[in-house]
């Protein structure tokens, strides 16, 4: 990358480390940092729109949507989300494959058989000649779709919870100035609920954060990947020679990890104290005193 | 080979006890059922065992971050923050990696140490799984401390009580008896953190796993996922039925002084993945 850095057997010192560095594979590693963060950024808005979907349908008046509502906030509880993860993959996998088989493929037959899932070349997802980048990208998205999933589920029992958790008379309240229920909805019930929401909803966020390295099982090249592969000794024949170096590497994921942590806690905070202004909870009353 | 002949021999395989080779191909229903089962020993020794150690480890934490003096207080503060503010994942990773650069041997006071069992699940693992808790179920009682009832206090030291005495009939109980609710949510979900083990940093000797790890086996060989892990929900679903029950138990025998209406309930909340 830098001419420097040409002969790397013959550096050494300072400038052995700025060029260990900067090498391709680490700016490859620098970069994954980047996908982490991406997959929050997606994850998070995508979780909670299911989650405000799965706690409006499970308050629903109409049965059937109720029950799937509240049997989609039951799911997580009770049941290892790992198992979810590895589980949800590999199912959406082969949903779309089987049904991208159901159109391409002459007669669609049942792919499930024996020991094996079949499908004809044609209906595999991504095609086996696309490239490298593509199939990286497939399993990034089914990655994000199975913890908008998995979140989702979390965030709705959160927010089930927050809109049981408005005052009863602010709804009669809105009624009695003869509110339709959808106006007692989005006028009164939405805006009230976010502050009985968020200590939920930043808890969730911080194992959100705490659960990203899972995209290492579903296969993504992610931190964990690239720290593994980084870290592992590498003998002469490699440019940078070096020990097991997988500890430093780690403890450079773990210091991430809690300063990224430590920082949301800080956000978190600051958005309950605005989050407070002038809500008929203990910490809108302190916030009033305070200001008196 | 009949449902019992396969219980028979892979019954207890995850321990290393019966059929050495697993099933290779004809995978029955049954064979899923036992195996899986037979993995979920190792759940409950890695939840059990973290636990019962956590639960004392977890007291003296509280405690010590409830302290005043500051050298004791920090050093329980950065011990929280550091397990519950990185991923259990990372922490086995680096755990697993730490005990693997230990000497394999040294001798200390003349006496000579071996560490390479260090490295094995049944104890790496089960220390991460133990700080771990400790650290969790020590942010749980701090809480709980913190929000014993002014008066219960002031009605302890109005009766004479003090320091040790006051602490160990009146304060240590009623900490538990606050905290116990969020606790048993820490159990059932250090439980589904069990599930992790096999599948960061420890590896599995023998294909002796948990019953993750011989679910993910069966999902490998016959491109199915949608009969082994759901026979694992099953079985964690159970399991969470079970640590309910007994955590229910223990909460209404810390709550039983009190007036039926004001005992407080256990409510399962999902919100803890590390």
């Amino acid at each position: 990358m830098f001419q420097a850095c040409a002969d790397p057997k013959a550096i050494e010192g300072l400038t052995w480390a700025f060029c260990y560095l900067t090498s391709a594979k680490h700016v490859d590693f620098y970069w994954s940092f980047l996908t982490v963060l991406l997959l929050l950024a997606i994850t998070a808005p995508a979780a909670l729109g299911m989650g405000f979907m799965g706690a409006t349908a499970a308050r629903s008046q109409i049965a059937p949507v109720s029950w799937l509502g509240k049997i989609y906030i039951w799911m997580v509880r009770g049941v290892p989300d790992i198992i979810f993860f590895l589980f949800f993959v590999i199912a959406l996998d082969q949903g779309i494959e089987y049904i991208k088989n159901l159109f391409v493929c002459d007669g669609g037959a049942w792919p499930w058989q024996g020991l094996e899932f079949r499908v004809c070349p044609e209906a595999k997802v991504p095609l086996a000649k696309s490239s490298a980048f593509w199939h990286q990208a497939y399993g990034f998205m089914l990655a994000v779709v199975t913890f908008a999933i998995v979140f989702g589920a979390f965030v709705a029992n959160v927010i089930y919870g927050a809109m049981q958790a408005v005052p009863r008379a602010q709804l009669e309240t809105a009624e009695a100035y003869g509110m339709s229920r959808s106006q007692v909805f989005h006028r009164i019930l939405v805006p009230q609920m976010w502050v009985y929401a968020l200590p939920g909803l930043g808890n969730l966020w911080m194992i959100l954060i705490k659960a990203t390295p899972l995209l290492f099982l579903l296969g993504v090249k992610d931190i964990v990947y690239y720290a593994r592969e980084l870290g592992g000794s590498k003998t002469q024949a490699y440019e940078y020679p070096h020990g097991d170096w997988r500890l430093w590497y780690f403890l450079g994921l773990l210091v991430f990890y809690l300063v990224f942590t430590r920082i949301s806690e800080i956000g978190i905070g600051k958005l309950t104290a605005r989050l407070s202004h002038g809500q008929a909870t203990s910490g809108g009353e302190a916030l009033r005193k305070a200001a008196a | 080979m009949t449902c019992w002949e396969t219980i028979q021999a892979y019954g207890l395989r995850s321990i290393g006890i019966g059929e050495n080779l697993l099933p290779k191909s004809d995978f029955t229903i049954c064979q899923q059922f036992t195996l899986i089962g037979s993995g979920m020993i190792w759940n409950l020794y890695f939840g059990v065992l973290a636990l019962v150690f956590g639960f004392f480890l977890a007291n003296a934490v509280a405690l010590a971050r409830n302290a005043r003096n500051p050298w004791i207080r920090k050093p329980a503060e950065w011990f929280v923050f550091v397990f519950r503010g990185s991923p259990l994942f990372i922490q086995f990773f680096l755990a697993y990696e730490a005990l693997v650069l230990l000497p394999k041997e040294f001798t200390l006071f003349g006496v000579e140490i071996s560490t390479s069992w260090t490295t094995r699940a049944w104890a790496g693992a089960l220390l991460v799984l133990f700080l771990n808790t400790a650290a969790y179920s020590a942010e749980i009682f701090h809480g709980a401390l913190k929000s014993i009832p002014k008066g219960d206090l002031e009605a302890a030291e109005a009766y004479g009580l003090t320091g040790w005495k006051k602490f160990i009939r009146i304060e240590w109980p009623t900490m538990l008896r606050l905290g116990w609710p969020a606790y048993t949510n820490e159990a059932i979900f250090l439980f589904h953190a069990t599930t992790l083990v096999y599948f960061s940093g420890f590896p599995a000797f023998a294909q002796k796993g948990d019953a993750l790890y011989y679910a993910n086996y069966f999902a490998d060989k016959t491109f199915n996922p949608f009969i082994p892990y759901p026979i694992v929900a099953f079985y964690f679903i159970l399991l969470t039925l079970l640590v309910t029950f007994v955590y229910g138990w223990v909460n209404a025998r810390l709550n039983r002084h009190l007036p039926s209406n004001t005992r407080s309930k256990i409510r399962l909340r999902p919100n803890l993945i590390r």
